[in-house]
């Protein structure tokens, strides 16, 4: 070493730029903008609530999130796969954690240029009212935890394909089901032959509970550890899928 | 002196297929070792458990004196590796994607701006290091791929068929910049271009259904062929080893 850069930020920074690199950050970003704007003022009826908060918005944003975010974890490894670098990549002296750290990061950020590109929508309601700014701030946060664990889940699927198509559509249903575990459409099929206990353990992994107790402001340190603990643990299930796939 | 790339008893498993068995192997600095056999021989295979992007089911690999399932970091750092088809990422300009190389190898600064322009005029990159790399011709995505291979100058250097797809004026500079680094490093190169074998290697390790068939000299290699053979000797000696294993397996 000769005093460089961790080569997790390396990996981070040629990943990041490459979202830009090509016409899918365009049409990623000007999707998701239409279709927040969209939902907060047509669908959320934001003028017609008379109130100026930003709560359409947080309403929809799980659901935005449930197909724009596996269209960003998509390509995390199944790209690799495709094109062979993930041999160049992986026989690189550095450990696989960082370079799997790396390529989450950068496909978080990605999607937090996405959610703070929406801060017009912000300064509107604050234009028009006198918003709970905490509220918002609250809001902002749940929207990204919730785009990072989406994208952890999104590349272990992408780890375990070459097809990106794949990827995408196996990572949509894969985050649905987590969001809505703690509904009645999960849980009716599990009460039928699940152990209770299972059952209760389904309904708190549920994304959309702590999502929704979180926007409301409550900042529960239980909700946060849900989101954190959640992205740790799928980041090192994707290193571990990718090492186990070289003595497969 | 220790040989720099030391495997052994390297086999791999794919389910019920054996693709390379107990293939043990020694190479030292200063030998260029052409590494030969049929498609599908398990050459890649082989290759690969050497660079760890496969695991072997059995045996072990030690690179520069490092084993590689101990300190895996220690080990990568003493190779480069060229892969079969010389993988890059695409959007990348030339030089972009040799210094994101140089930067995860854990170069900075003014080493790295020295080693990326010493590989660029290495092989010849000077014209095209602002071009993404998928605009690049295949002579050029494969130079690509040798200077990412040689960009910390390493003392082991594996190739899959460096020269596959190239034309002739592209494959005798390849051989050129093979033989001037042949004299100091280890190098292991597979190919089935047996004319390369003749104008770059020391030695022949030969493969065939996953298992090694022949390890000697170029000459030795080619002294095999009966003496009624004139032309295309070592051809003749590589399609009667590879059919008599052919033989085995089956």
């Amino acid at each position: 070493m000769t005093g460089g850069m961790q080569p997790w930020r390396a990996i981070f920074r040629r990943e990041f730029r490459s979202y830009f690199a090509t016409p899918l950050a365009a049409v990623f970003l000007v999707v998701f903008l239409f279709l927040a704007g969209i939902f907060t003022f047509s669908l959320g009826g934001l003028y017609e609530r008379g109130q100026a908060d930003l709560r359409p918005f947080f309403d929809f944003a799980p659901w935005l999130l449930l197909f724009l975010a596996p269209a960003v974890s998509m390509r995390l490894w199944a790209e690799e796969r495709r094109l062979g670098t993930i041999e160049v990549l992986t026989t690189l002296p550095l450990p696989l954690w960082q370079a799997v750290l790396g390529k989450f990061l950068a496909a978080w950020a990605f999607s937090v240029v996405a959610i703070v590109l929406t801060v017009p929508l912000w300064m509107t309601v604050s234009w028009l009212g006198d918003p709970d700014q905490g509220m918002i701030i609250a809001g902002y946060v749940a929207t990204a935890l919730m785009a990072g664990l989406f994208l952890a889940l999104g590349g272990v699927v992408s780890a375990l394909t070459k097809n990106q198509v794949i990827a995408f559509v196996v990572t949509v249903v894969a985050c649905f089901l987590l969001m809505v575990s703690g509904f009645p459409v999960v849980l009716d099929f599990l009460r039928g032959w699940a152990l209770p206990g299972v059952v209760d353990a389904v309904a708190s992994l549920s994304t959309l509970t702590h999502f929704t107790s979180l926007m409301r402001g409550v900042l529960d340190l239980r909700d946060i550890a849900y989101f954190v603990v959640g992205i740790a643990a799928l980041v090192l299930a994707t290193a571990f899928l990718i090492d186990w796939k070289k003595s497969a | 002196m220790a040989p720099l790339i030391h495997a052994e008893n390297l086999t791999k498993r794919f389910g019920q297929i054996e693709a390379v068995r107990r293939v043990t192997l020694s190479v030292s600095a200063g030998e260029v070792v052409g590494f030969l056999g049929p498609n599908g021989a398990g050459k890649t295979t082989t290759m690969r458990m050497i660079t760890g992007f496969l695991e072997p089911t059995e045996g072990q690999v030690t690179l520069g004196g490092f084993c590689l399932d101990g300190a895996p970091i220690q080990a990568k750092r003493s190779f480069g590796y060229l892969p079969e088809g010389a993988p890059a990422y695409p959007d990348m300009s030339v030089l972009e994607y040799l210094q994101f190389i140089g930067q995860v190898r854990g170069l900075a600064g003014q080493a790295l701006h020295d080693r990326v322009e010493a590989v660029i005029s290495q092989v010849h990159l000077e014209r095209v290091t602002q071009q993404a790399i998928e605009t690049l011709s295949k002579g050029f995505k494969r130079r690509v791929g040798i200077a990412q291979a040689i960009l910390h100058d390493p003392p082991i250097l594996i190739m899959d068929e460096p020269t596959d797809g190239l034309d002739p004026n592209q494959k005798h500079e390849v051989r050129q910049l093979i033989r001037s680094m042949g004299s100091t490093k280890a190098i292991v190169l597979s190919t089935h271009i047996l004319e390369e074998v003749e104008a770059v290697c020391t030695r022949v390790i030969l493969i065939a259904a996953g298992r090694i068939v022949f390890d000697g000299r170029p000459q030795e290699f080619e002294a095999r062929a009966p003496a009624s053979v004139q032309r295309n000797r070592m051809d003749h000696v590589f399609r009667e080893m590879t059919a008599a294993g052919a033989e085995v397996r089956s």
